[in-house]
């Protein structure tokens, strides 16, 4: 996978990732509307899909909203790259079908829009001088959910 | 040896023991979602092609964070949620008039010692405060929660912070959480549970142990806990008919990490933008306020109201400043009514609305605008939580949020 890495700091709460008032809604468009408005507010136009987050330490921290996973996969983000992850962020994440991927250094590594490459299968994140840090690969299981969109496509596709 | 979690969830998943790091499926015996939440938890569930609920009488739905309806799409997902409610039978179903969720599952009898208990919000960790293993999922993992009755988690170490020391006057629970927090830093406890022991926790009430649970996860905690005693089985046995059993933690067990606080010197604590470790001392922060919020699921208990109440007695909200006070539940609000609290709030020129979450969240009432600065007795200060993101929230008790109130400074109680 190729994209633009899209950098953001330390702690990214759901409420910057969509805020509260928009959580009457359901729907991916709309979510992904207000993704991130908070820091950037015209990151919906400008996130491209394939794109990337790269961040800090405790992305996705706060509330359990699963609006938050659903704005990110609206705007197209193929996977999060974060130092760490807050807990219920990364089920949610996962059982949406947005991948994250963490790595450790990741904020030395990357500078905001630079092209980058992920390897799923090498667990490798190489930036445009070619200089690479490894990933905590995802097991098989979690691979197969990602790849189907979701832990609800994954289950129908298994019955 | 194992921890009070590592038994309840081992009880739960129907093994003799798990330790920590293992995968156990647990039954699960309290699943809550709400207005909120609730819509993407249905979508999901009929997504699933699940047709009905593993058992109707576990599911508690309250209506709190958009109520009343503010807006055509809200009443939407309110019609939506009364309607899944009506075709599956849920037994626990409380509409606009109840209050917030956190505080009504224990207030009405849903919360007891020993049950894993999953909602759909991720301040569910206040259930602990009675001893259960309850901790907040997302909207897929609630839809398979309501097909199957179980889920699958990962077996927490514990952090147990054994606090020590008598509050000094004016000093409460929400002083001595968020001077954990931050201690801890916003990541401090991430996938941990976090167990609150020691003599000062043995001296609070029940409601002040839910304080200090509900604000588990703002460092990063699978779910807060606190043993039961004397008071929680009394509090237990006062508001519910349900069986329980009480587990305490074996203070041997290799996945446990005690954490000593001594808080005999505290001062009231306030948190200030934009995250929730950024805790300093009031007497060490210098801030005019717009607006302060007494209310939500970790301020707004009769304990809280009567403290603020003391303060503001005759007094009046300064010139510039608005107070909103926002009792968390039915049974709160009513009390406080005949307690003649609601007067005192009222003829001191604050506002005093019905049980709902109000501007925590910043999605339905009391929104704040650009610069605007907000004190409030709630548990997130995130940019943007209460409203623009160019508006500050700062956290504080309910005695720091009266005596602002009335200095439109924030200021500690005298």
């Amino acid at each position: 996978m190729k994209g633009t890495a899209w950098k953001f700091g330390d702690d990214i709460d759901t409420d910057i990732i969509v805020p509260g008032r928009y959580l009457i809604y359901t729907d991916e468009e709309r979510l992904a509307e207000h993704c991130m408005e908070g820091l950037d507010a015209d990151f919906d136009k400008k996130c491209k899909n394939g794109d990337f987050i790269v961040a800090g330490r405790n992305f996705g921290c706060g509330s359990s909203r699963e609006h938050a996973p659903i704005a990110l996969k609206g705007v197209g983000v193929a996977a999060v790259i974060a130092e760490s992850f807050a807990r219920i962020f990364y089920r949610n994440a996962t059982n949406v079908g947005v991948p994250l991927l963490e790595a450790p250094g990741i904020c030395e590594l990357v500078e905001n829009q630079e092209e980058i490459e992920v390897d799923m299968e090498k667990g490798l994140i190489t930036n445009e001088n070619g200089d690479s840090i490894e990933f905590k690969k995802l097991p098989p299981f979690m691979l197969e959910i990602l790849e189907q969109g979701g832990l609800i496509e994954y289950l129908k596709n298994k019955r | 040896m194992p921890t009070m979690s590592e038994k309840i969830l081992a009880r739960a998943s129907g093994k003799n023991e798990v330790e920590a790091g293992d995968i156990v499926i647990a039954n699960i015996d309290v699943a809550m979602t709400h207005d909120l939440t609730g819509p993407l938890s249905v979508e999901s569930f009929e997504k699933i092609g699940a047709e009905k609920v593993w058992d109707a009488s576990k599911i508690v739905i309250p209506f709190d964070h958009q109520v009343p309806a503010d807006s055509i799409d809200s009443a939407n997902n309110h019609m939506l949620m009364r309607e899944f409610v009506k075709q599956q039978g849920i037994e626990h179903f409380y509409d606009v008039n109840a209050g917030v969720c956190h505080q009504i599952l224990p207030e009405l009898g849903h919360v007891v010692p020993g049950e894993v208990i999953v909602g759909a919000d991720s301040h569910t960790c206040t259930h602990g405060a009675l001893g259960a293993f309850a901790t907040g999922i997302g909207s897929t993992d609630m839809a398979m929660v309501f097909a199957e009755g179980n889920l699958w988690f990962k077996v927490p170490e514990t952090n147990r912070f054994e606090i020590t020391g008598k509050l000094k006057e004016n000093v409460y629970a929400k002083d001595v959480i968020l001077h954990i927090i931050g201690q801890m830093s916003v990541d401090g406890s991430t996938y941990k549970a976090c167990e609150f022991a020691g003599e000062t926790i043995e001296d609070m009430s029940v409601s002040e142990r839910m304080v200090i649970c509900n604000m588990a996860i703002e460092m990063g905690g699978k779910t807060g806990l606190v043993e039961p005693d004397k008071k929680t089985i009394e509090y237990v046995e006062n508001h519910s008919k349900k069986p329980y059993k009480v587990y305490k933690t074996d203070l041997d067990s290799p996945s446990l990490n005690i954490i000593d606080i001594d808080v005999s010197d505290l001062e009231p604590q306030v948190a200030c933008p934009h995250n929730v470790d950024n805790v300093r001392p009031v007497s060490e922060v210098d801030q005019e306020i717009d607006q302060v919020f007494l209310g939500s699921c970790t301020n707004g208990r009769l304990s809280d109201l009567r403290e603020a109440a003391k303060i503001i007695k005759g007094k009046k909200v300064a010139n510039g400043t608005r107070m909103l006070v926002i009792p968390a539940s039915k049974e709160v609000y009513s009390k406080a009514l005949d307690e003649g609290l609601l007067k005192i709030f009222v003829d001191a020129g604050a506002l005093v609305s019905a049980p709902c979450c109000g501007p925590c969240l910043g999605g339905h009432t009391g929104i704040i605008g650009p610069g605007e600065v907000s004190l409030s007795t709630s548990n997130r200060n995130f940019k943007g939580r209460q409203g623009s993101p160019d508006g500050k929230v700062f956290l504080a008790s309910a005695a720091v949020a009266a005596a602002s109130a009335i200095e439109g400074r924030i200021v500690a109680p005298e």
